[in-house]
């Protein structure tokens, strides 16, 4: 019987790679409520940016599974040791995706620009000291730096590049790295966003963010820059940033 | 590695102004069935670059893919199995992708390709 996410039996291991967690269930708990938008959003290309053990993509694969289409899952990330790990998570759940072992997208931004239909990313988010940012090893699979946004912030406009027009991307953040105001940044850029789970552990408080472009949100962001700062948006007002339920 | 990831991929190096298409160099090829999917393929024939995809195609030993295409071409079943199978049935598995300009290499093992750059390449 086919499962309809990764069965963590069957999710591969290293030592130097970050087990499926906490923030990794939460991931496909919110893509799983999420699924029947995703059936009929019918998206051709898929990508995770940081795929660790497999465990995400795998899980994506599996829930947008053998339906009518079908779509080209890619996934890319730092660790050498964690492609490995993702390929044998794919191939041990009888799925496909095509591996890069790059730096976020390092490779592929020219020739992906514009193309990806739904990006999923569980990046290092951790707060930590700038020096631990972007070393080998497992601890590249946390450390976020300050606030945890070090590579966030490197990862946002790689998306908002590679997104299509109808494109979605479905992020994991901590209370820590600000989620509103990631999500004021991605609105200037024309993305509306939405949090569309929160779990909070003994550790951590956890959103996952879906944001996606939209033509209001764009327009918005464009009259903003010529209107005087007191009519723009408001921080204090949370529904400003809840309103936006095209799905 | 499928040929359709060959087909999105660039050199990264920094002041590389044209690192598309990337060269491939053979190790090791492998052949993998997959169900054709005709609107999927109908989606990637705007998407991807043809000449290169027939290049990297004869490289990896098969010759069957017409010079130009076109989308009247997506009717011809045999046209979408020859696609289909450049596409997403050969693997290179064990080899180099090379830069164009710059001739560097970039390995591909047990076909995952490697674009790690080194720090001054950044």
């Amino acid at each position: 019987m086919l499962s309809k996410i990764a069965r963590i039996q069957l999710v591969s291991s290293d030592p130097e790679v970050y087990d499926p967690c906490d923030d990794s269930f939460a991931l496909v708990d919110a893509l799983l409520a999420d699924r029947a938008n995703l059936l009929a959003h019918r998206p051709s290309i898929c990508m995770e940016i940081g795929c660790g053990s497999g465990y995400v993509i795998t899980s994506l694969a599996l829930l947008l599974g053998k339906e009518e289409f079908s779509s080209y899952y890619i996934a890319t990330d730092t660790n050498p040791r964690a492609v490995r790990v993702t390929q044998e998570t794919l191939e041990a759940h009888g799925c496909h995706a095509e591996l890069v072992n790059t730096d976020i997208a390092s490779g592929l931004e020219e020739r992906l620009a514009g193309c990806v239909d739904v990006m999923v990313v569980n990046p290092p988010y951790v707060p930590t000291p700038e020096e631990e940012v972007g070393r080998d090893g497992i601890a590249s699979a946390w450390a976020g730096g300050e606030n945890g946004r070090r590579v966030i912030d490197r990862i946002l406009p790689v998306a908002d590049n590679l997104l299509s027009e109808k494109g979605w991307l479905y992020m994991v953040t901590l209370t820590a790295n600000n989620p509103l105001e990631l999500c004021l940044e991605m609105r200037k850029k024309g993305y509306a966003s939405r949090i569309i789970l929160q779990r909070s552990t003994e550790e951590e408080s956890l959103h996952i963010i879906k944001f996606w472009r939209d033509l209001n949100t764009l327009m918005e962001a464009s009259e903003y820059k010529t209107v005087d700062k007191t009519d723009g948006i408001d921080p204090e007002s949370p529904s400003k940033y809840a309103s936006c339920n095209i799905n | 590695m499928r040929l359709l990831t060959h087909n999105m991929l660039s050199s990264n190096i920094k002041g590389v102004a044209n690192g598309f298409p990337l060269g491939i160099e053979v190790e090791k090829v492998i052949e993998e069935k997959v169900d054709l999917n005709a609107d999927f393929l109908k989606n990637m024939l705007f998407k991807i670059e043809w000449n290169a995809l027939v290049e990297a195609s004869k490289t990896l030993g098969y010759s069957e893919l017409p010079d130009n295409a076109e989308s009247s071409m997506l009717d011809s079943d045999d046209f979408l199995q020859k696609f289909h199978h450049a596409l997403l049935e050969l693997h290179l598995e064990e080899g180099a992708l090379v830069c164009p300009e710059t001739g560097r290499k970039f390995p591909v093992s047990k076909g995952i390709p490697n674009m790690l750059l080194h720090e001054d390449e950044v």
